[in-house]
């Protein structure tokens, strides 16, 4: 299954007329309800951050749920992920605790955006494809620990850029926004703990941050979850040129973001 | 003494954002950080003799990120001088060093991109951390990156240039990898990391506003910040 292809189903453009209509009646109850802030204090879960702040949205309705969805699809992935992997007896025992803490907090993640698509925004959240952690045959994730988690830092760190890859798609939004950037760090930190768990195993030399487009030890198809990752130059300015320091160091500094499609790209596969 | 901010509640809200500074209450001012409001006052305001303002709109945004990203630099800048970075085993120097990087790298690209908008350099304070000691210095540590995500994080919906937004979103995905390699190392092998003291049910990292932030700061920092025409 393509990825592009099931999040194209959430498009009115290529909707059958029957799911057309349940899109646009959606939308209208929707913008019965007026505007966001109203429509949260209704949603059944507590959704703090929601009502804590202060603006409602703006933005386009379809375009947000477009891109939650999409982030939807990657929790659903990191979810299913690290579910399997506690349930499989992969992880060695004294690591467990890191892992269901990941898990959780990847079901919490499909929790939040689900409830904020369907009961917020009034769209479709995507249902959770089907993955296949094994890419055609080529990993053993949930037999071999070393794999898992190197697929886990991969999936880790292509999280990190797909949602900085997406803030200025929802910054019209300051409750999406703001929700999208508390996830986006949540990823990170997940990021730096099993980068350095690989290292202190002696599986590999990366560091919490990522070194230029460095992919480490990880195996070559991972390329593309790195690239772009060794930019020393923000906003027009060079920072390697302005302050000295190393450009490794100053790569370190900053992640980089990654397109939808550039994400997908990576995502897909591990689409059955 | 402790520095003290005041932000009366609805300030921000007056029309008159630009001349708030009632310098007539510089005497309280000088134990600490003082903002008061006086939207009556249509005078020009007097420039301040001491402290800094940030400014408005995205201006102001990054110059309260060039504030933080100063203290933060300052304080891995005197880490490597001191007694725990001298006795502390290879990893935790490369950490040490590695952010003390980072964090100057932060600074002086802020610094170049405000140019003249750019705040002046910020006194700091670090008569509260033991410099010597490894459980103090991490634990400041972890204040300042985990206090730098939260702010970063609650910042973000007042950025308006797009630019920068992606810019600022950079930068704090590493300021949460620091923040979980330090808890790392206070609390090895552990779930601290992510830990539930930040994360809600939703998954969602903890967010600061700007006071919070300043408040929390200013136990580090004798420079008075105005911060009263941020956005709201």
């Amino acid at each position: 299954m393509n990825l592009l292809k099931l999040l194209d189903t959430m498009c009115p453009d290529t909707n059958s007329p029957e799911e057309k209509d349940m899109f646009f009646s959606r939308r209208e109850a929707f913008r019965q309800f007026g505007d966001l802030s109203k429509k949260v204090a209704m949603a059944a879960v507590p959704l703090g951050v929601l009502t804590a702040l202060p603006k409602v949205a703006k933005a386009d309705t379809e375009s947000l749920i477009g891109v939650l969805n999409y982030a939807l699809t990657l929790e659903h992935l990191e979810y299913r992920y690290y579910q399997t992997g506690v349930e499989s007896g992969v992880i060695e025992g004294a690591d467990l605790n890191i892992f269901t803490k990941i898990r959780d907090h990847e079901l919490a993640h499909v929790n939040f955006l689900t409830e904020v698509i369907g009961n917020v925004l009034g769209g479709m959240p995507v249902v959770e494809p089907e993955f296949d952690f094994t890419a055609g045959g080529n990993f053993a994730p949930f037999m071999d620990y070393p794999t898992f988690l190197a697929l886990a830092q991969a999936f880790e760190d292509t999280g990190v850029r797909a949602y900085k890859g997406q803030a200025g798609n929802v910054m019209e939004s300051d409750v999406v926004l703001t929700a999208a950037l508390s996830i986006h760090s949540v990823e990170a930190r997940h990021a730096s703990m099993v980068r350095r768990l690989r290292t202190k195993k002696g599986q590999d030399t990366v560091k919490g941050w990522i070194t230029n487009g460095s992919i480490g030890s990880l195996p070559a198809a991972t390329q593309a979850i790195y690239a772009g990752e060794e930019n020393v130059s923000h906003g027009g300015v060079d920072v390697t040129a302005l302050t000295g320091i190393d450009a490794a160091a100053v790569s370190e500094g900053w992640d980089e973001p990654l397109s939808k499609d550039q994400v997908l790209g990576i995502a897909s596969l591990f689409l059955a | 003494m402790k520095n003290e901010l005041i932000k009366p509640k609805g300030l921000v809200t007056n029309t008159n954002r630009r001349n708030f500074l009632k310098f007539g209450t510089m005497s309280v001012a000088g134990a600490g950080l003082l903002l008061m409001g006086c939207n009556d006052d249509d005078d020009m305001m007097p420039p301040m003799s001491e402290g800094v303002n940030l400014g408005s709109g995205d201006i102001g945004i990054l110059n309260y990120a060039y504030a933080l990203e100063q203290l933060e630099a300052a304080f891995y800048a005197t880490v490597l001088t001191g007694g725990y970075f001298a006795n502390a085993n290879a990893e935790e120097k490369t950490i040490m060093g590695d952010l003390e990087k980072h964090e100057r790298a932060h600074r002086e690209f802020f610094k170049a991109a405000l140019g003249s908008a750019a705040i002046a350099d910020l006194e700091v304070d670090f008569s509260s951390i033991d410099f010597n000691s490894r459980t103090s210095v991490l634990a400041a540590a972890k204040t300042f990156e985990d206090l730098g995500v939260a702010a970063y994080n609650g910042a973000g919906q007042f950025i308006e240039n797009v630019d920068y937004l992606v810019i600022a979103g950079k930068i704090v995905s590493v300021e949460a990898r620091h923040a979980a390699a330090i808890r790392d190392l206070i609390n090895p092998g552990s779930d601290d990391f992510a830990g539930d003291d930040l994360i809600d049910a939703n998954g969602l990292e903890r967010t600061l506003n700007f006071t919070d932030v300043l408040t929390a700061a200013s136990t580090y920092v004798k420079t008075p910040i105005d911060f009263s025409q941020l956005p709201s």
